[in-house]
């Protein structure tokens, strides 16, 4: 007897059963279920559920994952040893060392968001008596990529129980959800535990306990893990020895998964391609943000910025250069798109798109305590796009409106009866 | 015989579970959003309440059949202008630390809605002492909130009761610091006590189904 029908038949068995939800999540998750619809029910066949939507967003992110590990450990080695003279990718970034600390700082993280979210989920399913939904799936990826390398464990399952409960459960679920739940996870670490999500020593491991050891009196050098919009935000862009392919490609501290547009770029691609995220928000979040950096960096063209003014920095950086450094092309790529918070009208996505870019790059400027804006933005725009979406409909039947008053009804206005049939359709 | 009559009792102990002035009424949200940062403060700010309500009450109540209905709300008005003035004197004069804190919000007693809630739906059309129940009865429920919100603000945020630290001491690294535990900011903002406020919310109401209203 194979696993599969083993696995239908003990289905049957916990049918009604406080526990079948649990069941059932695992049991759709290996196997697809073995009803199928009543003849001349649906039209529509689709291997496109939900759970293979988030399985084909997890597989855009696995690569950024594993990229993320071993810069994990190149951050740490670099910030330690000193950044290597002649960079060679295999020797200095695909090391087993560089991978060793990957497996000890960031699979703790992922295995604790999806440990706890997924307890929280299946605590609802079970108390609701639904279907574990698959929500979690995605979120659970998302959150360990968008937090700082040393965010302690505990952090991140109090941050995951509270996003997943207040973020999405009590709007009733997957689907319902007004904001982002992972960026919900990020929002209440940031104001929670400011000092461990910003600064200059939680991006790289290692910089936070040189620090302490300094402060114990350890004759040591202090590591400096700071970012490049860091950097930026203190007007010290000369200071910074990160190349325009060390941003592209990824080799700059940060986040864990935010650094390598490179690879993000692909995973965007590939969610295009299999027609899972919307490419209007991609194009125009990308959009929204190079003009917001377009219009600072002419505001320094013009000289109304002095150069001793503490937004010299930020203005001044390429505004090109915005999408490849900090969490905007994570961001726009794997946030903006969730298709639960986002605009679903397609002129309404062009809106939102626009706005998270444009706001992005002027919360980074315009707010130097904390040099990124990207999940606020994100965040702000979720609450916004519901009445994005409103004025496109209303916009839309104004215009059907308008077709139908200049529309030529017959009979022709000869007939007389023009007038009255028109007067009457309105 | 017992001192309050059974109706009298359910003016006390309604407004303190099914009839809460916070969780279902849904009046004075904006102090209990402002001032729950700290259990002293939302302790004071509930007893001024109470004694604000309670007394406005009874004035309300015995003056009932000589206000003239058009102008009610003007001598409403400055029958709590009166109290919450004597209020803030008091505070002024033996808390001064804590009158700083509560700020702007002892003057905004005044705007608190379940005070004139109270005095339009209850004082206006029973007797004083029975008004009186209401008074306190309500300022109760309304200081039950306060406190259960301070409660938790204060002790997740600020790691103290009363300003007293029961957690150890956060930058020596003693008590629970010691484990890497640490202070949640989160929860001295604002924001943080609509959050608990409504968790509270839904508590009560999973509780009692019958308190879900229908949409």
């Amino acid at each position: 007897m194979s696993l599969k029908s083993k696995l239908h038949e003990l289905k049957l068995k916990y049918q009604g059963k406080k526990m079948a939800p649990a069941f059932n999540a695992f049991h759709t998750f290996l196997f697809s279920p073995d009803e199928t619809t009543h003849a001349g029910g649906t039209h529509v066949k689709s291997a496109d559920d939900l759970k293979r939507t988030m399985n084909t967003v997890i597989m855009a992110l696995i690569p950024v994952l594993i990229f993320s590990m071993f810069n994990a450990g190149y951050q740490h080695y670099s910030a330690i040893n000193g950044f290597p003279a002649d960079f060679s990718l295999m020797n200095d970034f695909l090391t087993w060392n560089n991978f060793w600390i990957g497996i000890i700082k960031v699979l703790p993280l992922v295995v604790v968001s999806y440990a706890v979210g997924l307890i929280v989920e299946f605590i609802f399913a079970v108390i609701k008596g639904h279907e574990v939904e698959e929500g979690y799936l995605v979120t659970g990826m998302l959150v360990p990529l968008i937090v700082p390398i040393d965010t302690p464990l505990w952090m991140l399952a109090v941050a995951v129980v509270f996003g997943v409960v207040i973020g999405k459960e009590v709007f009733g679920g997957t689907g319902m959800n007004i904001l982002n739940p992972a960026l919900t996870i990020r929002a209440f670490l940031f104001f929670a535990y400011p000092t461990w999500m910003s600064g200059d020593k939680v991006w790289v491991y290692g910089a936070r306990e040189r620090s302490e050891e300094i402060l114990a009196g350890a004759n040591v050098d202090a590591i400096s893990g700071e970012t490049i919009l860091g950097y930026l935000a203190q007007n010290k862009g000369a200071e910074m020895t990160y190349s325009v392919s060390d941003m592209f490609f990824g080799f700059i501290p940060g986040s864990v998964g935010e650094t390598s547009a490179f690879l993000i770029l692909l995973g965007g691609l590939f969610l295009i391609f299999t027609k899972i995220a919307s490419w209007r928000i991609m194009v125009s979040a990308v959009i929204g943000s190079l003009v917001m950096g377009l219009i600072f960096n002419q505001v320094v063209e013009f000289g109304w910025v002095a150069e001793s003014s503490k937004f010299y920095g930020l203005m001044s950086f390429d505004f090109w250069k915005h999408l490849i450094v900090g969490g905007l092309a994570f961001g726009i790529v794997y946030m903006a798109t969730d298709p639960v918070t986002g605009s679903q009208t397609n002129k309404g996505k062009w809106y939102y798109g626009f706005f998270i870019g444009f706001i992005s790059v002027m919360i980074r400027v315009f707010n130097p305590a904390y040099p990124e804006g990207v999940f606020l933005a994100i965040l702000l725009m979720n609450v916004f796009a519901p009445t994005i979406d409103h004025y496109v409909v209303r916009g839309n039947i104004k215009k059907r409106m308008n077709r139908l008053k200049n529309a030529t009804i017959y009979p022709k206005d000869s007939d007389g009866k023009a007038e009255e049939l028109k007067a009457e359709t309105v | 015989m017992a001192l309050l009559s059974k109706k009298d009792t359910n003016l006390i102990t309604d407004p303190l579970a099914d009839n809460n002035p916070i969780t279902i009424q849904v009046l004075g949200i904006c102090s209990a959003l402002a001032i729950t940062a700290e259990l002293k403060a939302s302790l004071v700010m509930a007893i001024s309440v109470m004694f604000v309500l309670g007394a406005g009450n009874v004035v309300i109540s015995l003056m009932r059949n000589i206000i003239p209905s058009k102008i009610r709300i003007i001598v409403q008005l400055i029958v709590v202008a009166t109290l919450v003035i004597i209020v803030d004197q008091v505070l002024k004069a033996f808390a001064y630390e804590l009158s700083k804190t509560l700020a702007v919000f002892v003057g905004l007693i005044i705007t608190n809605c379940i005070i004139m809630g109270r005095f339009e739906a209850f004082a206006l059309a029973n007797g004083p002492w029975r008004s009186f129940l209401d008074g306190i009865g309500n300022s109760l429920g309304y200081g039950v909130i306060l406190i259960i919100v301070g409660f938790f603000r204060e002790l997740l945020g600020s790691g103290t009761l009363f300003g007293i630290p029961v957690l150890g001491d956060p930058i020596e690294k003693t008590g629970l610091y010691a484990t890497g535990y640490e202070n949640n900011g989160f929860m001295i903002i604002p924001p943080a006590a609509l959050i608990v406020v409504g968790i509270i919310i839904w508590v009560q109401r999973s509780r009692n189904p019958a308190l879900v209203e229908e949409n």
